[in-house]
Formats: C-alpha cells, structure tokens, sequence
C-alpha cells in the first residue's frame, strides 16, 4: 500500500467514473449545453458599449419657432446626422411629451428626447435651452447607458454649435475656438490594444464558475450516490486507502469541470470574439488551482451529509451566493462594503480576479502572485479540514 | 486458535440512543457457513459491516482472518469478499469492466486477474455475457456477477448479506448452490446473513439466531430444532376449513399451548407441551365446532424455533421489510449523521 498503488487506485476509480460519464448520453448532452447556456445568457443578454445600436428613441421637438428659424430643428438634423454616423439609435418623431411617456410606457421606445419649447427663443435671448432625456426606469441597466451615450452625444453637439458660433462672431480660427469652448481634451486608454466589451469582463468570470460549480456539484454526487447506491461499500471493503477513493472522485470531477471549462474558452473565443491577452496555459493553471482551493469545501459537504440529496441542496445554497459575491458578473469594487467583506473569504473571487488579469491584461506569474498564494492558502486548509472529516465519514 | 475465522467480542453498534448490535460474542471457524438469522432490523447487516471495516464497533472488538477490524483495516480487506443486500456493481459498465476494476483495486497482477476473470465467468456461465453492460441484465445474472466480483481475490472469508433477496426461485436455487460449492471446492469460510429459514437450514453449518441486536441462539440447525423438542414441545399443524377467532383464541387459551400462529385461511400452527399436547388441541378444536381435516405433529422447522424463542414471527416482519425497504433506510441513514 504505498503511494503508488494509491495513485494507482485513485486512477482506477477516475477512469470508472469517467467511463461511466462517457456512456450517459443525457449527462454528456448536459456537460455540454450548461456552458453553452450559461455564455449565450450572460454575453447577449447582457448589453455592453459596442452592444448599443439601434435603440428606439422618442423625439418629440416641442419648439415654438421665430419667423422662420426654428433652432429646434436645426438640433435636430445635427442630432440625426450624428447619429447616422453611430448608428445608435432608431429616432422616431412624436407630437407630444405624453406621446414620449406613453410609448415608453407601452414599450415601443426605450427613451426619449424632448426639445424644450423656448429652445429657438431662450437660445436667441442668450439663455441656455433645455433639451429633455427620458429614460425608461424598468431597465436601470439600459436606460443609465442610454443617458450616458445621449448626454455625450448632446453635449457634442452643443460644442460644436458653440465653436462653430465662435468662429462665425470673432473670426477666430476654428481650432483655437474649439481649445476655448472646450480646453481639455479626454482620451481614455486601456493597457491592452483594442477595445474591450462586457463579455470580456464576464467570460473569464463564467470559466471559472463553470469549473467549480461542476466540481461543487459534481464531487457530494458522486459520493452521495455511490453511498446510496451501496457501491461505495465496495470500495470501502477493499484494500483501498481512502484518500485514493476520494483523490479518484477528484480526480474525475475535476476533469469534467476542466472540459467545461475549456468549452467555455473555445465559445469565448470563437462565438463571442473575446481575444486571450494572456497566456492560455496560464489559464488552465489557474483554473486547476482554483479546483484545488475549493475541493475541499466539496468534500466537507459530502462528508456531513449522508444523502445525495441533502448534499445537492446545500452546495445549491452555497454556489449560488457564491456566484455573485465573486464578482463573476458585477465588479466587486462596486457592491456595499459587507458584500465587498463576505468576497474576501470566497477563493472563487481570487480565481476569477486571476482569471481576468491574465484573459483581459495579459498579466503573467508575477502579476496574480496574491492571488496565487491566497489560493493555495485556502486550499490547503479546506482539504486538512475536509480529509479529517471524510475519513471520519466513511467509518460511520 | 488458527482455525478461527471470525472472533469478536462484545460488539456493540449505536447509532445516537438506537442500539443496533448489543454486545455480540461469537466465533466462526474456518471452513464453515455460518449463518445469521433474524428479522430485518435486528443487527445482522450491521455486524457484517463491522466485520468488514465498513463501520466502526462503538465498543467490543473483532479479528477477522487473524486481523483486527479496527486497528489493520486493511490488512481485513485484503482477506474478504463482500456481497452486500445492496448490489455493487455500476450499471453502465460491462460485466468485464466491472470486474477488472475491482480486481485492480485488490492489486491482483494484470495476467492473473484476467484468468481468474475469465474462470470465475465460465464457473457462473456468464462468459458471453461479458462486454455487456450490467444495467441490461437481469436481477439474477448481475447477482452472479455481483459474487464473482466478491471472490475474485480468493478471499479467506465471504460475507454474504441476503444475498437472494429479490431473486427469482431459479436465481436462488443457483446461486444457494453456487454457495455451497465455494464453501466444498475452496474452503472459503462464508458468513451469510438471511431471513429465509430454509435457506439457513439447506446452507449452514451453525446459525445464529438473532433478535433485536442479541444472540437469542447459537447452534446446528438441528440442534436448534432440538430446542424445541428437547422441551417437551410438539407443533401440530392443523388443517381446519373454519377458522374462527374465537377458535383461535380457545387454543391460545389451553394451558398447554405456547404460540398459536394462523397460516392461511385453513391452517393453524400451535407450539403445545406436554404428552397430550395434540388431544387438548382436538379436543377443543371440536368442542368449539371446528371441523379438523388434518391434524399432523410435525417436525420443527427454523421458524418454530425462532418463534419459540422469541415469541415472534420472522415472516411478518419481512412482508414489512419488503414495503417499508425505503423508509427504513432512509430513517437509518439520518439517525448516522448524528
């Protein structure tokens, strides 16, 4: 019984496992679609910056003209000329501000645009005119994006009028007109060349989910099952360590979980476009060591429950917090403080944080190095914990 | 002491206040079936699974094939093979993969293991079925299956836990005869746990009788039925075509009656003592108007013997066992989380 014999049953009981897995259809059907599911949901539903087109808008020009110059209309054109450039939004003209409401309200239009009433008269009295975004409030996430892309747009917009007014009054060339209007100039850059969509944000979030919700699920199933099954009591009554036991459970969940894993990276890459900064076999490192610092949670789970579906329940109640605080969807910088505590003592938040600096930064060894210890840290505590359980476990 | 296979001493299993297995002390030697007999829920799986180091004694101690359960684990399950109520077998993987995994886990050499494979197949005439997955066969083939699997690294001693449970007769029969010729042809000690009387009587040397988590009984079959006998104690069985309960209560009655159990809608069975134990049961049979067809002193099976020491029936508790499998487990396997 040394450890090569160990290792050995240990493997012998992954390629049971896996064996059993290749031959069940539904479950290979599944092992599949999860992550296909999971990346169609998480990358078209939600809406990133490059994602907005083709809005709906309302327009509604409320402006008295003067005689014949209506600088509402002006607004207008240069609003639609814009946007024919951007290709943002559908603009659709309607008579009134109750017609803006209520077509947001009926869900015809996600927003809308009311030009102000005095906005010909307040202009040529040398008063500010007003121009009115309406934003949908049943679609917080949509319609904040919304009042930003318009704010920007309109605010443009009133640059270049302003500029433009300038150098037709003073005579003053244009570019030195626009430096008064607007004296700075903002650029933003990222660290890596390109431009980066949500998906980017979520897809190394999703890869490192999937892994560990197989895993999470996956390890109290195939215990708690064979232990109900009565199969277990085979291995149990041979000469089988325990911990091969255990390490060829791992082992088989752990390759599943990859597999998914590496599904998602491959429908990132090819259906979603999102580009690996980093190196990929970084990636699965990560990936594997963020197996390690969790298993043991698993483990300790099937060790205090006795039926697969106790144990089922609980890892639900588990992984599904789990999810969100990690920051698999939302950056944790942006959730309250007691939320931003309660992620600290998830190794899932490591993970992905480390997953993301090297999908989205390209970030090497050295960069996620925190991360790495703080992983390996967890690890090595849950699983001390976790084998004192199963082998107290196992002799019930 | 080398002909001794199995010793354990004052077992004892809770689980939280349930005691299961109540200080057990018996032996086994070498070479003998030994049978324990009792009703579901009196402690016989669970002293199989101490015996086999799937559960720790929560006092007494055991040696199983010299070793002791709780401190050389391992050093047991190399000398045992196990065939417990539940099947342990997975059912998308053929007979042969099955097999193989489990000889791989007893570290039997790659060339051995597949000849002892390939005999112990042949032996249960299984061989062409062997790269078919278990889960298309029927109850009794996995079950042949299921006990070569337990034999394939030669074990010293076999438990076997109601191992034709849910069998048809045909299965039973070959797999009852399939017992016995382990036992005659390798000498393998086997340690079988039943409720079924007569497979008790057929395949064992000595048997256990055992009740609620005690030894009521230790014995020969036939020395047990002496018990019975040797006590002065006849059964008659009696065939009466109108069974009423006050009949029945009348022969409860009699000072000389022990049990009187109903059979079937025409037979009675009566444990009585004494020299006129049959002409006090006829006499008021008659005198309470029932029609005695038959009437016949018979030999004492298993079951009387179970009933005259404990004052039950087994069978009762098996047709319950049968609808109640599901809760009953389900109960015990929350009482261990504890």
């Amino acid at each position: 019984m040394g450890a090569r014999s160990g290792i050995r049953h240990a493997l012998w009981i992954a390629w049971k496992d896996l064996l059993d897995l290749s031959r069940n259809r539904m479950g290979l059907v599944m092992l599949i679609l999860m992550p296909l599911f999971m990346m169609g949901m998480v990358g078209y539903i939600f809406p990133s910056n490059s994602g907005m087109s083709h809005v709906p808008v309302a327009l509604a020009n409320l402006d008295a003209a003067q005689g014949n110059t209506s600088l509402g209309t002006q607004f207008v054109a240069q609003l639609e000329a814009l946007n024919n450039k951007t290709g943002m939004m559908d603009l659709s003209t309607v008579g009134s501000a109750a017609d803006v409401k209520s077509n947001i309200q009926n869900g015809q239009q996600s927003a809308g645009i009311i030009i102000g009433s005095n906005f010909t008269s307040n202009l040529k009295t040398g008063k500010q005119a007003d121009v009115t975004i309406v934003v949908d409030e049943s679609n917080p996430q949509m319609s904040s994006l919304i009042q930003t892309q318009l704010t920007q747009a309109i605010g443009l917009m009133g640059t270049q009028t302003a500029t433009y007014g300038l150098n037709q009054t003073y005579k003053t060339p244009l570019n030195y007109s626009l430096a008064q209007v607007a004296p700075y100039n903002v650029q933003t850059t990222g660290i890596v060349p390109g431009q980066t969509s949500y998906f980017e944000f979520v897809a190394p979030g999703i890869m490192g989910m999937v892994v560990m919700m197989s895993l999470m699920t996956g390890l109290p199933h195939a215990i708690s099952y064979e232990r109900e099954m009565g199969t277990l009591d085979g291995m149990l009554a041979a000469p089988v360590h325990r911990m091969s036991i255990l390490g060829g459970k791992v082992i088989a969940q752990t390759t599943r979980g990859m597999m998914q894993g590496i599904m998602v990276l491959i429908l990132s890459i090819v259906l979603f476009g999102v580009v690996i900064q980093g190196s990929i076999a970084l990636i699965l490192g990560i990936l594997l060591l963020g197996v390690f610092s969790l298993v043991g949670l698993g483990i300790l789970i099937t060790s205090f429950t006795s039926t697969e579906e106790t144990a089922t329940m609980i890892m639900m109640t588990l992984t599904f917090p789990m999810m969100f605080l990690s920051g698999v969807f939302f950056p944790i910088s942006q959730m309250p403080q007691f939320m931003q505590v309660i992620a600290q003592f998830l190794p899932l938040t490591y993970t992905i944080s480390a997953l993301r600096q090297v999908v989205v930064l390209g970030a090497g060894v050295p960069e996620i190095s925190r991360d790495i210890i703080i992983l390996f840290g967890f690890g090595i505590v849950l699983l001390s914990a976790a084998l004192l359980a199963f082998e107290r476990a196992m002799k019930r | 002491m080398n002909d001794v296979a199995i010793k354990a001493t004052n077992l004892v299993k809770k689980f939280g206040d349930f005691v299961a297995v109540d200080h057990l002390s018996f032996e086994v030697n070498k070479g003998e079936i030994f049978g324990f007999l009792g009703p579901n829920g009196a402690g016989k799986t669970t002293t199989i699974r101490m015996l086999c180091t799937l559960s720790s004694p929560t006092e007494g101690s055991a040696t199983v094939a010299g070793f002791d359960v709780a401190h050389q684990g391992n050093k047991v399950r190399e000398h045992i093979g196990l065939v417990s109520e539940k099947m342990i077998m997975y059912d998308r993987l053929t007979a042969q993969e099955n097999l193989r995994l489990f000889g791989e886990l007893f570290d039997i050499p790659r060339n051995a293991l597949r000849e002892r494979i390939g005999e112990l197949l042949r032996v249960v005439n299984m061989e062409k079925w062997a790269d078919q997955q278990i889960g298309t066969f029927s109850t009794g083939m996995k079950q042949r299956i299921n006990v070569i699997r337990a034999l394939l690294n030669e074990p010293e001693i076999l438990f076997l836990d109601e191992p034709t449970l849910g069998l048809d007769p045909q299965s039973t029969n070959e797999i009852r005869d399939f017992t016995r010729s382990i036992n005659d042809d390798a000498g393998t000690t086997i340690i079988l746990t039943t409720h079924a009387m007569t497979e008790a009587d057929m395949l064992c040397d000595r048997i256990s009788i055992i009740d609620y988590g005690k030894i009521v009984a230790l014995d020969t079959p036939s020395n047990l039925k002496k018990v019975i006998t040797g006590a002065d104690t006849s059964v008659i069985e009696l065939d009466v075509p109108n069974i009423t309960p006050t009949l029945v209560s009348n022969i409860q009655s009699m000072s000389c009656t022990q049990t009187v159990t109903v059979e079937d809608e025409t037979h009675i069975r009566v444990h009585a003592t004494g020299d006129e134990a049959c002409d006090n049961v006829i006499d008021t049979v008659r005198s309470g108007a029932g029609q005695i067809r038959s009437i016949h002193n018979v030999e004492p099976t298993l079951e009387d013997v179970f009933l005259y020491l404990t004052g039950h029936v087994v069978r009762e508790q098996v047709a319950d066992k049968v609808t109640t499998q599901e809760g009953r487990h389900g109960r015990r396997a929350r009482s261990r989380i504890r």
